[in-house]
Parts: C-alpha cells; sequence; structure tokens
C-alpha cells in the first residue's frame, strides 16, 4: 500500500496552480463560501421554520398520539370522543393516556390590554402530559380553578407576564373574556401556528370555552410499556377503534404537523429555491476561477501533453482543483453559517442549528458544484493542442 | 513496449521516407513539406537549418507525434507515425525530450518541480528517487542553486538550462530542439548547446535540433540544410 503510494506519488500540481495565484484563490474561496453560507441560511430558515412548527408536539409524555382524521394542523384540530382513550385502556402494552383539550383563545395583554390568540392546551393536571420531569409539580398548581400556566417564551406581544411573575407578582388577566391567574411558568417555544402558549386544566378550559362538547378531546395521548413494539400497537389499536380516531406515533403526529407545513405552504418552496440560488451563483463562481485557470495555463497544459502526460491525467489536475476549492471554501462556510445560526438563534428564537445531516448536504452541494464547475472548465484543455507550442 | 526493444538494436531513431504535410483544406490548402526523407541514428546530433518558413518546425512536430502524418513513412523509436494511434503516440512522446524556443516552463512550479514533471513520467521509481533524479540533473546543468526558484526568477539562460534538464530527467532517447538558443545571447547559446550536445550524448540519446545560428553548426555530426519543404542534397 505505502510502496503504491510511493510509486504514484506525484507532484501536486493542482494544488500548486491554486496557491501560486493567491489572490484568485481568495476570490474563488470567497464566493464559493458566499455560496455555502447562502445554502445554509436558507436551508436553515426552511428546516429551523417547520421544526418551529412542533415545539410543541416534541415535548408530549406520549409514545402514540389519537388525533381525529379530520384535524388537519395544529391550527384546525378537530375532536373526537373522549370513550376512544378508555378503549384504549384496554389494550394490555398500554400503561397510561392523558386526554388533552387543544384550542386557541383570545389572551388580553395584562399591559396594554389588547387581545391576541395563544393556543390553550387543556388536561387533567394528575396525568403527565410533558416529558419535562418538573412538569408534573407545576401542574398540581392548575388543580384551583382559574389557574394557568404561561409559556414565558410566547413572545412580547402577550405582555410582560413572565417578567411580573418573577418579580413576585399577582398576574390576572383575562382569556376568553374570563379571569385566569397566572400560576406559573413553562417554556414550550412559539411555534408557526402559535405565538403563545397557556397550559390549564381541562376543567378551566371547559370555562373557558363552554362550546366544547364536555366528551370531547382533539388530542389523546398514549404511553406504552417500555418493552412495547410501538408500531405492533398502533397497527392493533388502529383495527381496533372507530375510524373517528386516527393512531399516530409520536414522530408521525410530529411529521403530521410539518407536512402541514411543507406541503400546504410555499415556505419550502421560496426557502429551496433561496439555496438553490446560491448553488447557481457559487456554480458561475467556481466555473469562471477555472476556466480562466486553465485558459491562462493552456500553453503549460500542452507543454505537459507534448511532454507524454495523458489528457486525462491533466483532467485529473483540473477535478483536484474542484476538490481542493470545495474543501477550502466549505470550511470558512461551515464556520460562519455556525456563527450566524447562533446569531438567528438568539435573535428570533428560532431553532436553527447546525443539523449534521444539512451540514452534509450543503458539503455534497459544493463539491457538485465544483465538479460540474471544473467538468465544464475541462472541455477547454481539448484546445490545448501541443503542436503549437514550438 | 516494443519502443524498448527496438532501441536496443540498431534500428535509427528516425528514419522519414517521402514524407508531405499540408496546412489548411480546400483553397487555402498548401503544401509545406515535399517528400521529405532522412534518417537519424542513435546516439546521433544532427543540426537542420533552413530559411524561416521552410517547414522546420512542421517537421519537428511531426517527428515529435504531436501531428497526425497526413502522406509519408514515418517511423520513430521503431513505431511507424503514420496511421498510428492517440495511445501510442502519447506513450511514445514520452520517450521524446522536447526542448522549444520559448522555454515553456510550468509557471507555477520551481525549477526542481519543473524537472520533476519530467522525472514524474518515469515508471517504477519512488517519489525520493524521481526527486533524487531530477535534483542530479540540475546539477548536471549547473542550477544547484537555482532549484527553489519560480521560472520568474530566472534568467532566459537558466530557463532553458532548467528546460533542458527537465527534457533530459524523462530518460528520453530522441532530443527534439526548435531554435533553443534563439532567445539567448551568442554565449549564453553556445553554453546551452554544448551543454546539450554533451549531455545528450552522454545518454545515448539522439538529438535533432533547428536553429538559424552559424555560430553553433559545429556541435553536429550532421547538418542537414531544408529549402522551401525539402531536405537539399548534403554537400560535404
Ligand atoms: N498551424 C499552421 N497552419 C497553417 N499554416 C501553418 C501552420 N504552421 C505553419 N504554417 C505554415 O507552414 C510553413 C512552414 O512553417 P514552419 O514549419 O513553422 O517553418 P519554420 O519553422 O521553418 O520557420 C509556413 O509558411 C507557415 O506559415
Ligand atoms: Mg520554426
Amino acid at each position: 500500500m505505502k510502496f503504491s503510494f510511493l510509486h504514484s506519488r506525484r507532484i501536486p500540481l493542482a494544488w500548486l496552480l491554486l496557491t501560486r495565484q493567491p489572490l484568485r484563490l481568495l476570490v474563488a474561496i470567497a464566493g464559493i463560501c458566499f455560496a455555502g453560507i447562502l445554502m445554509f441560511m436558507q436551508l436553515g430558515f426552511r428546516d429551523g421554520l417547520f421544526d418551529a412548527s412542533v415545539t410543541v408536539h416534541r415535548l408530549f409524555d406520549a409514545d402514540l398520539v389519537l388525533v381525529s382524521p379530520r384535524s388537519m394542523s395544529s391550527i384546525s384540530m378537530s375532536g373526537f370522543p373522549r370513550r376512544r382513550l378508555v378503549q384504549v385502556m384496554a389494550h394490555k402494552d398500554v400503561i397510561g393516556t392523558t386526554p388533552v383539550n387543544w384550542n386557541f383563545l383570545l389572551w388580553r395583554n395584562p399591559q396594554t390590554l389588547s387581545t391576541r390568540a395563544i393556543l390553550a392546551l387543556g388536561f387533567e393536571p394528575g396525568s403527565p402530559l410533558l416529558t419535562d420531569p418538573k412538569f408534573s409539580e407545576k401542574a398540581q398548581k392548575l388543580k384551583n380553578s382559574g389557574r394557568v400556566l404561561f409559556d414565558d417564551l410566547s413572545r412580547e406581544e402577550f405582555g410582560p407576564v413572565p417578567d411580573w411573575f418573577l418579580e413576585g407578582r399577582t398576574v390576572e388577566t383575562e382569556v376568553a373574556g374570563k379571569r385566569v391567574r397566572v400560576a406559573g411558568l413553562v417554556s414550550l417555544g412559539p411555534s408557526f401556528g402559535a405565538d403563545g402558549n397557556m397550559i390549564t386544566s381541562r376543567e378551566t378550559f371547559l370555562r373557558l370555552l363552554p362550546s366544547t362538547p364536555p366528551g370531547s378531546i382533539e388530542i389523546g395521548l398514549i404511553r406504552l410499556n417500555a418493552q412495547a413494539d410501538h408500531q405492533k400497537v398502533l397497527r392493533s389499536l388502529s383495527a381496533s377503534l372507530p375510524n373517528d380516531v386516527k393512531v399516530l406515533t409520536k414522530e408521525e403526529f410530529i411529521d403530521f404537523e410539518k407536512n402541514y407545513w411543507r406541503t400546504s405552504t410555499s415556505i419550502g418552496f421560496i426557502f429551496t429555491l433561496g439555496a438553490a440560488m446560491g448553488f447557481v451563483v457559487g456554480c458561475v463562481i467556481v466555473y469562471q476561477i477555472l476556466y480562466s485557470d486553465v485558459s491562462d495555463h493552456l500553453a503549460e497544459y500542452a507543454t505537459l501533453m507534448a511532454m507524454g502526460y495523458r489528457l486525462q491525467t491533466l483532467f485529473g489536475v483540473v477535478a483536484r482543483e474542484g476538490i481542493f476549492l470545495a474543501v477550502m471554501g466549505y470550511v470558512p462556510a461551515y464556520l460562519s453559517g455556525q456563527a450566524l445560526y447562533a446569531l438567528v438563534r438568539s435573535s428570533t428564537k428560532l431553532p436553527v442549528s447546525m443539523d449534521p445531516q444539512r451540514a452534509c448536504i450543503v458539503f455534497f452541494l459544493i463539491l457538485f458544484m465544483c465538479m460540474a464547475s471544473a467538468s465544464v472548465a475541462m472541455r477547454r484543455l481539448i484546445d490545448a493542442d501541443p503542436a503549437d507550442i514550438f | 513496449m516494443k519502443l524498448t526493444n527496438n532501441s536496443q538494436n540498431n534500428f535509427s531513431s528516425v528514419q522519414i521516407d517521402g514524407l508531405s504535410h499540408w496546412f489548411g483544406n480546400g483553397l487555402t490548402r498548401k503544401q509545406v513539406l515535399y517528400s521529405v526523407s532522412m534518417t537519424i541514428n542513435p546516439g546521433e546530433v544532427v543540426l537542420l537549418t533552413g530559411p524561416s518558413g521552410c517547414g522546420k518546425t512542421t517537421l519537428l512536430t511531426l517527428i515529435g507525434a504531436l501531428r497526425r502524418v497526413q502522406k509519408g513513412e514515418l517511423s520513430v523509436l521503431g513505431l511507424q507515425l503514420n496511421g498510428s494511434r492517440r495511445t501510442a503516440r502519447q506513450i511514445l512522446r514520452k520517450n521524446i525530450g522536447m526542448i522549444f524556443q520559448g522555454h515553456n516552463l510550468l509557471r507555477c512550479l520551481t525549477a526542481e518541480q519543473n524537472v520533476q514533471m519530467g522525472a514524474d513520467l518515469l515508471k517504477g521509481l519512488s517519489y525520493r528517487k524521481r526527486r533524487e533524479h531530477s535534483r542530479n540533473w540540475l546539477i548536471e546543468v549547473g542550477l544547484e542553486d537555482q532549484m527553489d526558484k519560480l521560472p520568474h526568477d530566472l534568467s532566459g539562460g537558466q530557463k532553458q538550462r532548467v528546460a533542458i534538464a527537465r527534457a533530459l530527467s524523462a530518460n528520453p532517447k530522441l532530443l527534439l530542439a526548435d531554435e533553443p538558443t534563439s532567445a539567448l545571447d551568442s554565449v549564453t547559446g553556445r553554453e546551452i548547446v554544448s551543454l546539450l550536445k554533451r549531455l545528450a550524448t552522454e545518454q545515448n540519446c539522439s538529438v535533432l535540433m533547428v536553429t538559424h545560428d552559424p555560430r553553433i553548426l559545429d556541435v553536429a555530426d550532421r547538418l542537414l540544410k531544408m529549402e522551401d519543404g525539402r531536405i537539399l542534397p548534403i554537400v560535404e
């Protein structure tokens, strides 16, 4: 292995061609880096927005979720009979269920007195709702009627509720025209559909929204014992339940929501288009650089052919230049991407981060960009006629 | 390859018989070589002179397997070039050293790396061996102190020395040089040509050199004159 490497090792011509013109190399790297950052940002925003649509979904303490087949997304949830959860309890692998009411109510900002729609969740304070272990303690406070837990990540338009609460003030306001008191804070995070969230008991929920049929819920959380095969339980529940409910795994529940935003809105398209623009810009820059590089060195390439180098070997030199450019452009793009993600996270509360899968996708896009440009630039090499150099 | 077999026995390095060449096509088609015939024996140093535009460079590029043969017989190091395949010509070129009018060094490589581009064509040698080989050639041409300089920082004569080292480092059996001294002053030109002749003869490498320069004619074993695409009969 080492032996053959020593025999095949050559002067790193591609590297030297690139680095002996530092200014051009810098322009190339800046261009590729720019394209990479554009792709990172656009794809990051896209994924971040989709992730943001399921901030609450992820937090539920559930293995399987019951929803109405008429529910389209978190902003249009339909109810189904609560009895279905009782039927689910009959399955031997089901260890617990939580009925949850889910609707948008008008929250009055206690400071400005303006109202805004907030996502309200109603559940039995005694049963588990969120995976956060500290939550069940806070939930106890909801046992008193008219108490709510306010999401401290809610947008500021809902009023300075967390600040007031932490100062020790009694925060009271109106929800759907009825008086409520903030009994604690939780951290859920705003999503696409909801600018803010609050959690309350089912009893309070029904008081705030008396039109809700008493036996109707919007989602049912199902917890299974640790050994249970989720898919198997899901199949057997689906088979036994009437078709006014749909059984989803928690992942499917999350995907169901993301999918709504992906397919029913043009968000995905807009950001993918943005990333594609970055790709095209990068292609043009790399092509320009490689093409002028090949043109400038055409006589030298012709000399190498006259010396007996194969055309394929010279193609390889250009291809390697492409690979070097891709790597050298990707590294700063990756680092800047990470810095910009941190900036976006801190300023918009959008959950964007350097997902390894996206990091790979952008790398391969950049590599593809460079290789495609290199292979077009190679065609210039065919013009190198070794007979012309004498 | 066949090439190595042939070079061991007493085949001629170059054997040309009735070689004609045209440029352009249709009405602009113009003949530049008229049934040229000549032979170069192994180890021989042949000079080719003649007025500008008489077809010397064309003949050299044909022998160097850089152009397709149109008419006539041309065999170089035992390979018949008329009707030869592209890859066969490319492999043949590894055995032909070429020195151009301009030095044609790679601008982005140091003197040593330029020479190594020639040495890298040698099969079966490790990187270190090839590097050593290139250094030895640079020492041979008297550039041991200039190895790490870029062509940009070398004088014309030094560049041509690097070109000679590069051509010889691939261990060629035939060296083609087209007016290697035209860009140099006469003293340097003389030096370069003597060096070229000495090193090539040591390697038992045949040389065909095109030149206008009357002061260097004496290095030749044989002198060929060309006019209007024809080789003139030799007058001793
Ligand atoms: N690529 C070409 N296309 C057309 N005509 C050419 C080309 N190369 C050379 N010629 C013509 O062929 C003739 C011989 O040229 P050349 O071999 O370069 O002469 P020399 O090297 O003896 O000066 C000249 O008249 C020249 O104009
Ligand atoms: Mg000429």
